[in-house]
């Protein structure tokens, strides 16, 4: 094993005897377009609601009950999709989030949530897991699309404009911290603050 | 033989027409006016909900207040009660909201609970928003002030 390693890098070490420097650079180059943008066109796929919903898991749980939301149906016709509020949109944090998200492909494999009984059952450690991911980027996703500085409290209603120009401009609140289970259903709260 | 199937089917399509009409017979006037009962009507424009957070007269003591609120995506079930996450005892200070009543903590022998009995959890049971809308079938409710100023003599 040591002795094959050993040769690959006695290629590598080597300059090359056949090919030019220009067609190894230009070669490299280009291969490097393809080569990126294959992995992002892959990337991008992987971050669509079709590819999200092409499990029964969140085809069945989730974007069902998503359905009935605010966030899928109204009167504007602007909706948000799966990866608008699960995925962060930088790219830096995407591949982390990406990367995190590997897990997911083992609880497919495995089964973990493919029953609606195992899902419920694990949908508070799940919910959990999304709150906090929330709490501890501010609410990122949120702020995607709902800018803070562009909100207008003369068109909120009382209680909002109240909780919004207090506890969420002073930062002491964040999205999540109120607005739990806009999207989907919660699961038992007992225990959660503020429930 | 032909003669007797031939009267056969005109009584069947006779009795048809009338069984039509009868299936057919103009609706009672309710909160749909006009029409028959097979005929579909136009749907009424959906009123909005009023939401202006000012408290309501009450038509009786007794009566449980409406909510001034819009309470779109509210959820109330097994797992958890968004009505609660203000109105309840130990989150009314901070939301500011009215706390539930006495009568919410209690069970339906008068024992003082803890948190909010089972038979008061579901908040619209009793409670509703109201719309930005004339009540669709009026009504001729007086409220006690208006008997006593109208006298025993009105219905």
């Amino acid at each position: 094993m040591w002795e094959l390693l050993k040769s690959y890098w006695q290629i590598l070490r080597r300059p090359s005897v056949h090919y030019s420097l220009g067609f190894l650079t230009l070669g490299g180059f280009i291969a490097g377009i393809i080569f990126w943008g294959g992995f992002n066109t892959a990337l991008e796929v992987t971050n669509t609601e079709q590819f999200c919903t092409s499990c029964h898991e969140m085809r069945d749980n989730v974007f069902e009950e998503m359905k009935t939301t605010i966030h899928y149906s109204n009167r504007s016709g602007v909706r948000a999709t799966c990866p608008d509020c699960h995925v962060p949109h930088n790219w830096t944090d995407k591949i982390a989030r990406k990367m995190q998200a590997s897990k997911e492909v083992w609880g497919k494999i495995f089964g973990t949530i493919s029953t609606r009984e195992k899902f419920l059952e694990k949908r508070r450690e799940l919910a959990e897991h999304e709150w906090a991911r929330l709490k501890a980027n501010d609410s990122l996703e949120c702020r995607n699309c709902h800018n803070f500085d562009y909100m207008d409290f003369t068109r909120q209603s009382k209680r909002a404009m109240e909780q919004h120009s207090t506890a969420l401009a002073s930062g002491e609140a964040t999205c999540i911290d109120c607005h739990k289970g806009i999207a989907h259903e919660l699961p038992d709260m007992s225990g959660v603050k503020g429930w | 033989m032909k003669k007797h199937l031939l009267i056969a089917a005109c009584m069947g399509l006779l009795s048809w027409g009338a069984v039509a009409e009868s299936l057919d017979a103009p609706a009672p006037d309710g909160r749909r006016l006009g029409g028959t009962i097979a005929q579909e009507l136009q749907a009424e424009e959906m009123p909005k909900v009023e939401n202006k957070d000012l408290k309501r007269e009450r038509n009786y003591p007794e009566q449980p207040p409406t909510i001034p609120h819009k309470i779109d995506g509210y959820r109330v079930d097994t797992n958890s009660n968004k009505c609660l996450s203000c109105h309840s005892r130990s989150t009314a200070a901070k939301s500011q909201a009215p706390m539930i009543s006495i009568t919410h903590y209690m069970d339906r022998d008068g024992q003082p609970l803890a948190t909010v009995s089972p038979r008061r959890y579901f908040c619209e049971q009793c409670h509703v928003p109201q719309h930005e809308t004339p009540a669709a079938i009026p009504n001729t409710f007086k409220n006690i002030d208006q008997v006593l100023e109208g006298g025993a003599s009105q219905p």
